[in-house]
């Protein structure tokens, strides 16, 4: 409590300090990393776009920070630096680590909040800000992307763009942000986001490249994009059969599942989607 | 000064062209007035200064630049020999001047009335794509670029699940001026922007829509063998129902199937034996 008291009283001074040192701010940026809010200095540094700002509330609530205790080495000073409350007197050997985990634990805090309501909002503004890019399939026409996950766990696998249009994940562009760790987006960010907007999901296109050589399509293309329209037809039947029935949607839902089953395993092909492991997360 | 209206008809051709679509547009007014004089100033630019260190022939000087990377060095033969550029004096400006350029040749007298240089390197760099594209699909065109492609000169595929495997330079349209480059990656067989602007206004007829569907066709060994994956969105590690609004739709795209194992109408072909019993 005492802490949001100093912090409150921070915030409002705030604006005076700006006018008076404007200037200051940028130029000084070494400097003033331990002066200045913490979190801005950390936005603000080349690569971090992805990010957004956590609320400060969320980081002081501790019941949000549940477990990320064992996940981070001087897991109470990092804490301290972020919110701005950190020792002036540490040695410079032990500033840096502290600096390390505090980022990684600014990471996982923000995993968990921008799947929050108010860290959707967030999001979405820079998602709609294009922050993330856009996505580089040329049919999918420059479609913004959102930070995406392979893991939840730290230290596992890079930060990926998933773009809504094609539902299928890339590589950022820049090294900077392909060193980013995924764990600190999570799994389920982009997919939480499309629950709660889904008038932001695009209209899907059938549109798809056709390879030519000499202006003649290929045999062999030709016959996987009639095997790739079948199976989109096939889904789509399944689907509009399993909607139009609501309250029987598992009756419905099942058998063509099934049927689909069947189907899939004996073409051997990896198919993601499985009717057993529906989840219905509204 | 006096190649506006040779200027206007690249512009045609060119969309792409912006900076001199704006020098265009101040200048049209003074055209008609220049356009007499046209003839007599035909020849004579001293080109083998401004284009490039005299050391270096033009060709590879071209394909050494910033931003030309992609490019492969066209065999002298190949540009000497007139069947293979075969209807492309009606596509490029300054046909002729472009092509000493290329050719490194002295250009003809008459040095005094020069047209502008600029103008006729904007030639021979079309000329030198358009000739590019043909020659990319020849045997030897195709060797080139298969070593460049080996040597990952094109750069890697952005999509995850093709594990940054090779990608080669391809256009959707075989006239110059309509799309910049594009890269196809042929383990998804799908087509991508370059990731580096500096690609961005580089005309994707330079290399045309043949030549990358027939580099894998002459060197099936270079396409990938990497195991096909489709990203399954989930939420707290459950998969998104298919009923739900925002559940996943575009599966199909990624899609890959063995073509061996499909029959003509793209079903798989131990299927039609059970539907058959």
């Amino acid at each position: 409590m005492k802490d949001c008291a100093k912090r409150d009283v921070m915030v409002s001074s705030y604006p005076h300090d700006l006018d008076l040192s404007t200037v200051d701010d940028y130029t000084s940026g070494s400097d003033s990393d331990y002066t200045k809010y913490w979190i801005d200095w950390f936005l603000g540094t080349k690569g971090n776009e992805y990010f957004c700002e956590v609320d400060e509330e969320y980081i002081l609530d501790r019941f949000n920070l549940t477990g990320l205790n064992t996940e981070v080495q001087y897991y109470s000073q990092a804490l301290d630096l972020i919110t701005d409350n950190l020792d002036e007197n540490l040695d410079e050997e032990m500033r840096d680590i502290v600096e390390k985990s505090a980022r990684h634990l600014y990471g996982l805090i923000h995993a968990r909040f921008i799947i929050t309501t108010h860290g959707l909002t967030k999001m979405l503004e820079k998602f709609k800000k294009c922050d993330f890019g856009r996505c580089p399939r040329v049919l999918c026409h420059n479609h913004p992307l959102l930070p995406v996950a392979l893991s939840d766990i730290p230290y596992s696998k890079s930060v990926k763009l998933f773009c809504c249009r094609c539902e299928d994940i890339y590589n950022p562009k820049s090294s900077r942000h392909a060193s980013i760790d995924g764990a600190y987006f999570g799994c389920s960010f982009p997919h939480m986001l499309f629950q709660v907007y889904p008038q932001l999901v695009p209209p899907k296109s059938t549109d798809r490249y056709v390879p030519r050589i000499f202006g003649f399509k290929l045999h062999d293309v030709a016959k996987q994009h009639r095997y790739q329209d079948m199976i989109r037809e096939e889904s789509h039947a399944r689907i509009m059969a399993g909607i139009e029935g609501l309250p029987t949607t598992a009756a419905q839902g099942s058998s063509s599942g099934q049927q689909n089953h069947k189907n899939r395993a004996t073409e051997g092909t990896g198919v993601a989607t499985e009717s057993g492991a529906m989840a219905d997360v509204n | 000064m006096s190649a506006y209206d040779h200027q206007q008809q690249q512009q045609q051709l060119m969309r792409a062209d912006n900076v001199e679509e704006e020098e265009e547009e101040e200048e049209e007014e003074d055209e008609e007035q220049l356009q007499g004089e046209y003839n007599e100033e035909y020849y004579g630019s001293d080109v083998s200064n401004e284009s490039g260190p005299e050391t270096m022939p033009w060709i590879a000087w071209f394909c050494s630049l910033g931003g030309h990377q992609y490019f492969a060095e066209v065999a002298d033969e190949f540009v000497e020999d007139d069947f293979n550029l075969t209807g492309l004096n009606s596509i490029v400006p300054f046909y002729k001047e472009a092509l000493d350029m290329i050719l490194d040749l002295e250009p003809e007298e008459d040095s005094t009335k020069v047209p502008d240089v600029s103008i006729v390197e904007a030639s021979a760099e079309q000329l030198y794509g358009l000739i590019h594209q043909r020659f990319i699909v020849t045997r030897q065109g195709l060797q080139q670029m298969a070593d460049k492609y080996q040597a990952g000169h094109f750069g890697s595929c952005p999509r995850t699940f093709c594990q940054s495997t090779n990608v080669v330079p391809c256009g959707r349209y075989d006239l110059p001026g309509v799309e910049t480059v594009k890269l196809y990656c042929p383990n998804c067989q799908d087509i991508y922007s370059p990731p580096s602007s500096r690609y961005h206004n580089l005309d994707g007829a330079y290399f045309g829509t043949t030549f990358a569907h027939m580099l894998f066709h002459i060197y099936p060994e270079l396409v990938p063998n990497i195991p096909n994956k489709i990203y399954a969105p989930a939420i707290y590690g459950f998969k998104i129902s298919e009923y739900s609004r925002c559940g996943p739709r575009m599966q199909w795209l990624r899609n890959k199937q063995d073509p061996k194992l499909l029959d003509a109408s793209g079903k798989m072909i131990k299927d039609s034996d059970d539907d058959d019993q």
